[in-house]
């Protein structure tokens, strides 16, 4: 499963320019990004919501994928149970499938207790794990989550990502997006995007070697456009390498993707 | 000195329900406070009675050592999560009326909002949004900035340009009180608090907030199996990389379920996380 290549216009603006990506089973694969950046239209163009102007979309027919667009993908004045019997019933699983399914997917997202509650009325947290379940209920190769995480507190964070893990470990192919990078930092692999250009991909790890020129931490920043906070002291990112003296600081995929931002913008 | 918030046993309690159970808490002049905790740890009541919002069943908000008044409210600036801007009014008109609802001039238009001045704010990204949103909170020059959940949705150097804004205000000062569920956020505050179910239950340096939470990484050649294992288990496992990671894990129960399923893994002690912390504090 892969996209190549892919360009997309969203009316005037160039949504998605020249963008790879490999989603192999199992794995799951973070797309990073802010505002704007073409996360979405790269999800979409995934599951075939957008119509590409060229590259090539290899991904399993629509009734193979499960996707859960941002905002959870349930309906608000459906209860829990009656979300899952329609989305079911939309992939036309047999009434007997869908309540199997639904025993397995709801009691591992702690929503039993919450089979009669209107999606509307559920907190963030467990609106975004109602979503989840609706997106596996047919077992999909492909799962494509417009992040899940987003407004979601740390607790319902972590069991949200246990789900994902789970999908992941059952050899699902997982991608998903989020503009957090901690949140990136567990996936296996991470594309960050930015006005529709993929940056940089790789392993956590390798996106992080790839970083060019050399980051230090400092107090005394020389550069106020090339620097940031970072706790009690300064990043500054040195393009040529840094001045005599300074130590190459440890890290981090924030990092990286902020000197990506840095570089794009003095291209531009 | 005076503290510039200070919350002196601060309790809400709706009905049976006690929302924030006696929490004290200040903010002097010149810090970041950082408000950490799960949905309905009571962050948002607890804001809501040190603004003057709403008012405590028990214990007492202070503005600068006196409930807060019309008035000393002017001292605050204040960035509600859902930002208070209003839509169908252009960026210009915001900060007007925003200036005009504090007695200021409005405040000058800078960089990509100044690009941006005559149109709807509706039309404009997030992360202008939320640019614009601390302009209005911030042109009165107040003594105190409450700021709920800052950064939420916006990509890392824009969140870092806000960031720069937040201390450099701190550094002229002014007073800061920050919720986040992100530890990023959390690390460029000078002093963390941790509330769960209305307490304050831990406060501190980053290290005081997850002491008493212990993580290992469980690394094996087939992550996907371990995993499943470790999770069938009932352990608290949460994926990162290929590394499985296990909250406050009980030794001899991780040993045997590795033993029985005939995997070989490495144990590694790693830093918990403040997500990991407030999960370990869910499950009581």
């Amino acid at each position: 499963m892969s996209v190549q290549n892919l360009r997309v216009h969203r009316g005037h603006t160039l949504a998605l320019d020249d963008v790879t990506l490999e989603t192999p089973a199992g794995r799951v694969t973070a797309v990073v990004g802010g505002d704007g950046a073409g996360k979405t239209t790269l999800l979409e163009a995934m599951v075939g919501l957008v119509t590409v102007d060229s590259g090539t979309v290899d991904t399993p027919p629509r009734s193979r994928i499960g996707y859960m667009p941002s905002g959870a993908g349930s309906w608000n004045d459906l209860t829990v149970d009656e979300n899952v019997s329609f989305v079911g019933g939309s992939y036309g699983l047999s009434t007997d499938e869908v309540a199997r399914r639904a025993e397995e997917l709801l009691g591992r997202a702690n929503l039993l207790d919450a089979r009669d509650r209107l999606a509307g009325r559920l907190s963030g947290g467990m609106r975004q794990k109602l979503g989840f379940c609706l997106a596996m209920l047919h077992q999909p190769e492909l799962l494509v989550l417009d992040e899940p995480s987003t407004g979601v507190d740390p607790v319902s964070r972590v069991e949200l990502w246990r789900l994902i893990s789970e999908a992941a470990a059952a050899g699902t192919a997982v991608v998903l997006a989020t503009t957090y990078l901690d949140e990136a930092e567990r996936a296996g692999w991470v594309l960050v995007l930015e006005r529709g250009k993929d940056l940089l991909s790789g392993s956590p790890d390798e996106v992080v070697a790839s970083c060019p020129g050399v980051v230090v931490e400092t107090d005394a920043p020389v550069h106020p456009d090339l620097s940031w906070r970072s706790g009690e002291h300064f990043r500054e990112w040195w393009p040529d390498g840094p001045p005599d003296g300074d130590r190459p600081a440890d890290l981090t995929l924030e990092d990286v993707s902020i000197v990506a931002s840095l570089r794009e913008g003095m291209k531009a | 000195m005076t503290a510039l918030i200070e919350a002196r046993g601060l309790t809400q309690r709706f009905g049976d329900f006690t929302a924030v159970d006696d929490v004290s808490l200040h903010v002097d002049a010149g810090e970041v406070v950082g408000l950490l905790g799960a949905n309905g740890a009571g962050k948002t009541t607890t804001i809501r009675m040190l603004l003057g919002l709403a008012r405590p069943t028990a214990g007492e908000a202070l503005l600068d050592g006196s409930p807060p008044t019309r008035q000393s409210r002017r001292r605050l600036g204040y960035v509600p999560q859902g930002l208070g801007l209003y839509a169908e009014l252009t960026v210009s008109e915001n900060l007007a009326f925003a200036a005009q609802a504090f007695g200021c001039a409005p405040a000058q238009l800078d960089g990509a909002l100044a690009d941006e001045a005559d149109s709807l704010v509706a039309s404009l990204p997030l992360g202008l949004r939320r640019q614009l949103a601390f302009l209005c909170a911030l042109q009165h020059s107040p003594d105190v900035l409450v700021l709920d959940e800052p950064t939420s949705g916006v990509e890392p150097l824009a969140r870092a340009r806000l960031w720069d804004r937040i201390r450099s205000q701190a550094d002229s000062g002014v007073g800061v009180l920050v919720t986040t569920h992100y530890m990023q956020e959390a690390r460029q505050c000078d002093r963390l608090l941790l509330m769960s179910d209305g307490r304050l239950v831990a406060q501190g340096s980053e290290q005081d907030i997850v002491d008493g939470t212990r993580t290992v990484a469980v690394h094996a050649d087939d992550w996907a199996r371990l995993f499943e294992v470790l999770s069938t288990a009932g352990m608290a496992v949460n994926l990162a990389g290929r590394d499985v990671r296990v909250i406050d894990p009980d030794e001899e129960r991780l040993r045997t379920a590795l033993e029985q399923a005939g995997i070989t893994a490495t144990v590694t002690e790693v830093a918990p996380t403040i997500e990991e912390r407030m999960t370990m504090l869910a499950r009581g």
